[in-house]
């Protein structure tokens, strides 16, 4: 499992679906079952966050090539 | 000097001859449907809502009218001076004795030039198979980068980072100027769509677009390069170019045509931000019902496992054991005590046969055992009965010698 911290949206979510069906589908142990519960809470808490935070990243091309981000 | 014939000619009225004018104009398909060019003059817009102009070149002019209902559709702004083209078609105007243009359409010189160039340009990108169907690319329904090229001035790129902050702020933007009309446009448009493909290749779509405007200021795209750069870009491409009713070539050849810049940044993100936290929400009820489930099941697992181990118990198999040892003791003792009195029953059978049998109570009853004494052999027979054999006789309460005789 990667560290929650490095997980862009896309990759938390999809892991979330992961997650979600396993649990749904898959015959686990008990122990496996809350595993994979808390771990879908933290998976749902990271893209909450990321969610929250969002907030549009523009950079602009120039000729030396991409320019550092602006403010939106 | 000939004179002329009464009666000969045929007499008309005024309205009657103006009727028959008319007829001849109305049959002439030339007529009904011309392209005329020329400068306005005495343009009269009244509050009826009507256009009135004069058309005019050097040596002729036309009265030109266009009833409100076309007016209030005209794309052009007129003016006193203005060259311009007008379709429409010549009618007579009987009150008036006029003729005059019924104008549908009103166009700038130019224009008609450019359309042709256009539909020219048009049918030969079309029949290398440019703007196919097939060729369209499908769309990200979840772009991470987005590509724009615009105008780093206009309103298109507010209006698209506005709809983009909007509906999906997780994205990023490539932003990749350019001007959008001029001369030095379709290059300059070029290489902004070169650059962006060559320094963010990992885009997922690309949105170049401008705002409205004549169609001399949207004319850069639809210039061949550039449409033909459009065309070819690996990553998909979003037109909004203009208004709802502009359509460009690069229109055509993009992946998607959207109406206008906004709409453009709209159709990129077809899942909004409110689409992710909501779908966020449906994972979180999910999970929660998920583990209820697994929690649910796995009690009434135990439950059953414990009944089944109940049922199983050594206790309860001792004491079934012991029920059974217990049924299989009194059987035990039953039949013990059965076999025994049976023994008894039988032992006194023979205990009275024996009592039958028993010498001594023949003897108290007067009989007597006569034995050989030498021989200790009972005499049974007279012929065993030798003279002077000695005997013993036994009986009931003794026994003494004698001898045969």
């Amino acid at each position: 499992m990667k560290d929650l911290e490095s997980l862009s949206y896309e990759e938390a979510f999809a892991e979330l679906e992961t997650v979600v069906n396993a649990l749904e589908s898959e015959e686990q142990s008990l122990d496996d079952s809350l595993t994979l519960f808390e771990r879908g809470q933290a998976l749902i808490k990271r893209c909450a966050f990321l969610l929250e935070k969002a907030s549009l990243k523009i950079r602009q091309l120039s000729s030396d090539g991409l320019d550092d981000e602006q403010s939106a | 000097m000939t004179q002329k014939e009464l009666f000969s000619s045929v007499q008309w009225t005024v309205s009657a001859f103006t009727a028959y004018l008319r007829e001849i104009f109305e049959s002439d398909e030339l007529l009904q449907d011309a392209w005329v060019r020329g400068e306005i003059s005495n343009l009269s817009r009244p509050r009826s809502g009507h256009l009135y102009f004069t058309l005019k070149d050097k040596r002729a002019s036309l009265r030109c009218v266009m009833w409100r209902s076309r007016a209030v559709v005209l794309s052009a702004d007129l003016h006193e001076g203005m060259e311009v083209e007008v379709r429409g078609s010549i009618d007579i105007y009987e009150l008036g004795g006029q003729y005059q243009l019924y104008a549908e359409e009103i166009r700038p010189v130019g224009e008609g030039a450019l359309y042709q160039e256009f539909l020219r340009l048009k049918a030969k990108l079309e029949a290398e198979g440019l703007f196919d169907a097939a060729r369209k690319k499908p769309l990200p329904r979840l772009p991470k980068k987005i590509g724009i090229v615009t105008s780093a001035t206009g309103a298109a790129l507010r209006d698209m980072l506005n709809t983009l902050r909007r509906r999906l702020p997780l994205a990023e933007v490539i932003f990749s100027p350019t001007t959008v009309q001029g001369e030095k446009s379709p290059a300059e448009i070029v290489d902004a769509l070169d650059d962006l493909l060559r320094l963010a290749p990992d885009l997922d779509v690309i949105l170049l677009g401008r705002g409205g405007g004549s169609i001399e200021d949207l004319w850069a795209f639809n210039d061949e390069l550039v449409v033909r750069m459009v065309a070819a870009s690996p990553v998909p491409v979003i037109s909004g170019v203009g208004h709802e009713t502009d359509f460009t070539l690069t229109d055509f050849a993009a992946d998607l045509r959207a109406a206008t810049p906004t709409a453009a940044a709209e159709v990129a993100t077809p899942v909004t931000i409110d689409d992710l936290r909501a779908a966020l929400d449906g994972y979180a009820e999910r999970l929660e019902a998920a583990i209820y489930g697994v929690l649910e099941k796995k009690t009434s697992q135990t439950d059953d496992l414990r009944s089944r181990l109940v049922y199983l118990s050594p206790l309860r198999r001792v004491q079934r054991e012991m029920q059974h040892l217990d049924e299989q003791n009194s059987r035990l003792n039953i039949a013990q005590a059965h076999y025994l009195d049976m023994m008894r029953a039988k032992l006194k059978g023979v205990n009275r046969r024996l009592d039958a049998l028993n010498p001594e109570a023949v003897l108290a009853r007067g009989y007597a055992i006569v034995t050989d004494k030498a021989r200790g052999k009972v005499l049974r027979s007279v012929s065993e009965a030798d003279e002077g054999v000695a005997i013993k006789i036994r009986v009931k309460d003794g026994e003494f010698d004698a001898e045969i005789i």
